[in-house]
Parts: C-alpha cells; structure tokens; sequence
C-alpha cells in the first residue's frame, strides 16, 4: 500500500474532463462514476462498449534463461507448457496456500512473460517476485504504462474502427502489437473485451478515437465492481485473501491437474493437504431474496441460526435485475438452491446459494 | 403555509402545521448515485433527532438517513419499494420519504433555509 500518497492516474485530466466523480481506491484517485451513473455505465458495456482505465494494476515483465523456473516457483503453473500469446489465470500463494494475490501471466516469447498484478498488491507482489527472484536467472521489470480496458460486445469492432487490429486474439491470449504495447483478449466484466498497456502519448492518441466512438463510454469503478460481481469474477482482498485458498475460493480450474497433488510451487504442500482433506467452506453466488442488496462483511446462518458463512462482495446487478453477492458458506451448504440467512442490521434476509456467473460470460474464444 | 427547511445531513423538511414531510437534497442523491433500495419506517414510530429513520442503498452502498427531529413517523413513501429511483429523478418531489408529526417545532429553528443550505454544499 502507499500509505498517505495518492497515486493520480496519467491520464486523471481525461476523466475530469469527462465528468467523473473520484474516489480513493486501492492508493489511488479514481474515477467511480461518470455523470451516466453506474446503472447506465454497466447497461452501456453490456450493450456496446465499455472503456475503463486501470493504470492502477501493474504490468511486469519476466524474462531471461530462468523466467519460467521463476514463475514456476511463484505460482501453481507450469509456465514452460504456455504456448507463445497464451494467457493463465494464476496465483501467487503464500506457503500456507493464501492467494497472495491472482494474476494473469501471458507467454510473449521463449523466455518472457508478461505479470499483470492487482493494485492495492502491486508492491507486495514485486517484493515477493524479487525475494523469489534470487534463486533464479531472471529479470523483473516494472513497466510505466497507462492500461485501459475497453469491454462490450462491440469491443473489437469498436478497437478495428479506431485501427487496432483485434482478429488475432482469442479470449485469454495477449501480445505485444506495437513497440512497448501490450495488448490481451480479457477482462473483467464477463464480456469480450481486451486491455491494453501501452505509452500514455500512444494512450492519448488511441483514446481520442475511441471516444470518438459513440459506442463507447467511460465506465467507473462502480460499474466496474458490479460487472465484475454479476460475472462471478473475484475482487481480492474481498473475495480471496491470504486467508483464503484457491480450493475454498472454487479456482481450483486455474491450477493444472499435475500440480495439485505433485507442485513444486510455493503453498503446494499446504494446497495438496486441503485438497485431500476437503475444503471446510466453499465461495458461492448469493441471490437475496426481494430488493434488498446484501453487502460485503454480512454474517450469513442456517435456518438454525447456527453460523453459516459470510458475505464478501454484493451489491445490485443491473443486468440481472435483482441484489447479487458472492461470499463463503460451510462446505456442506454450498450447494445451489440451499437457503442461508443473512443478517442485514438485525433482520434476517433470505438469501438462496445462487450459481455463478449471474449473467453469462460472452467471451471470444478460439 | 408550508415552509422547506434543511439539514446539513442533506435532508429537506417541507413543514405545514406540526407535520414535516423528509427527503434527501437533490445533492445528496448525486452523490448516492442509483438507488435501488429504500427501507422505509412503518407509521407510528417514535423517533428522536439523530436517530436512522431510513436506510437507501444504491448499487454500491448503503447510507443511512436521519431523524432531524424529535416526532412520530405518520407515513412513509410506499411508491419507493417497487420505484427507488424516484429519489434519482425527484429528490425534492415524488421521492419523499416519510412524513413525521414533530414532537418540539422549537428544533425547526437550528436549521437551515434554501439560501444557508446553497452556502452548505458550496
């Protein structure tokens, strides 16, 4: 974290400009909504296209003889089967199997990666990569670059308009377009989309022609988290912490079979052990019933009253049309349809295990 | 005669005789954002100056409204359950809250006119 610094995007004048109302987020000054309000912005990226700047998170790059040992030791992957533009959901664990952080590793070439960390862990991240580090032949190099992601149905048409070639790219595959661009098929919101890293005077012109674009809009943070919930995607930090591994998380997907009982990455053992032994609570959707949304932090209980579980992300989902959360129950209730109770100053909510995503993933993929 | 006084919580209090009719401030609702709950007091409800009398949520959070007087809740705006978004569209109009006899008109006199309250949010 930055302590009592706030980090000011590059491109913050942009935003006012455009109307945004800022907010702290994650040792930043963030736009949160534009003048539209969350309700539009969400509606308006999954309608058409969503543009969000999220210069917060970091980019690094990874390379040298022994990258992929690196990134091996790191997390639960096994960086040397990527194929080049292949990108992997992954994690950096703690020995105890804590999600440190989740991430996204793309394999730009034989022996380079690209890291794409979350803000609020960017330092925490770096000094973990580098301690790492030591033990191997590798290179860690923090990038300055502006990062947007531009999401929607209408993304690629939208990028092809403004003369971004996109073709190339299937869902979770990213390269390097242009000298000192990154560029990756995904997101944060369930839609087709791609983020882009790339130089801020490189960024300002893109920017231009894109909104340019009267399918485009400049979406906040809100909408950013309840696209995000609606999607079942995790926030770190609520959802996954280093309190939380990835089998109670439900992101077991993300770590190849081999690895699960046989890793050599740190938290294996302790992973290998939950996995043998059960996972005691599992993450779930959470729909309340009625209008109601239930927030992050609600205690959730049986129809007993005994201890159920807990809240880590809720809102309303504008899409969906009714409250969505996400958070963790017992093991033994997390099946869908399963009724919980949540505490909502005092009344009891009810409030039904839900499958994840709420709205269906539109992803492009190959 | 009906007289529209306001907090610095962003409250207004359309006042006629002993009955005050509470909302939030056109400015407090752009700050709130969307709002997509509202969870309104039932009538008869005894309140004292300060106390929740109303919790709105937006997509995002939920914020809290207080009492700014002493009184006893005599209506609430059942319009918002299936519609919170008049508070959006009519902060000052449809999107009322509730209605509350006031206990003691003496606190009327701590708060603010349309001008003082203008001054307030700058």
């Amino acid at each position: 974290m930055t302590g009592d610094h706030t980090n000011q995007l590059p491109l913050e004048d942009l935003h006012s400009a455009a109307g945004a109302r800022f907010g702290a987020f994650a040792g930043w000054n963030m736009p949160l909504t534009y003048p539209a309000g969350v309700m539009k912005e969400h509606l308006h990226t999954r309608e058409h296209v969503g543009l969000f700047d999220i210069s917060h998170m970091k980019l690094f790059v990874v390379s040298g003889p022994g990258a992929a040992d690196l990134i091996n030791r790191a997390c639960p992957l096994d960086a040397k089967t990527l194929e080049f533009k292949q990108s992997k959901y992954t994690f950096f664990l703690t020995e105890a199997a804590g999600i440190v952080d989740d991430l996204i590793i793309t394999r730009l070439g034989e022996d380079r990666f690209m890291v794409v960390a979350n803000a609020g862990n960017a330092a925490t991240d770096e000094a973990h990569l580098r301690e790492i580090g030591k033990s191997f032949d590798a290179n860690i190099e923090p990038l300055d670059r502006v990062f947007i992601a531009i999401q929607g149905p209408e993304a690629a048409a939208v990028l092809e308009s403004a003369g971004v070639d996109t073709d190339t790219l299937f869902f979770m595959q990213g390269f390097e377009p242009r000298t000192n661009w990154f560029m990756s098929r995904s997101g944060y919101t369930g839609e087709d989309g791609f983020e882009i890293g790339l130089p801020e005077a490189d960024a300002r012109e893109l920017l231009a022609k894109l909104l340019g674009d009267e399918r485009v809009m400049w979406i906040g943070l809100a909408a950013r988290d309840s696209l995000r919930l609606e999607a079942g995607l995790c926030l770190h930090g609520n959802d996954i912490t280093p309190d939380t591994d990835p089998a109670s998380a439900g992101l077991m997907w993300a770590i190849p079979k081999d690895l699960r009982t046989d890793g050599k990455f740190i938290g294996a053992a302790a992973l290998s052990k939950i996995l043998a032994d059960g996972a005691k609570e599992k993450r779930v959707g959470l729909k309340p019933e009625g209008r109601q949304p239930v927030r992050s932090g609600t205690q959730l209980f049986d129809a007993d009253g005994n201890p159920a579980g807990r809240v880590t992300s809720g809102g309303f989902g504008p899409s969906a049309g009714f409250p969505v959360a996400m958070g963790y129950v017992s093991a033994p209730l997390a099946k869908a349809g399963t009724r919980v109770f949540a505490d909502v100053r005092g009344t009891k909510v009810p409030v039904d295990v839900h499958s994840l995503p709420f709205t269906q993933h539109r992803y492009r993929k190959g | 005669m009906t007289k529209t006084y306001y907090t610095e919580d962003h409250e207004w209090l359309r006042v006629e005789g002993d009955i005050a009719t509470v909302g939030i401030t056109d400015y407090a609702q752009e700050q709130l954002g969307d709002l997509v709950f509202v969870e309104l007091p039932e009538a008869g409800r005894k309140l004292a100056k300060g106390d929740v009398a109303v919790v709105v949520e937006s997509v995002k959070a939920a914020s809290d409204v207080y009492a700014p007087l002493d009184g006893e809740i005599t209506d609430s705006n059942a319009a918002l359950s299936s519609d919170p978004a008049l508070i959006n569209s009519a902060a000052t109009g449809d999107g009322w809250l509730w209605k509350m006899k006031i206990a003691n008109t003496g606190q009327l006199e701590g708060l603010m006119d349309e001008a003082g309250y203008n001054a307030h949010i700058g």
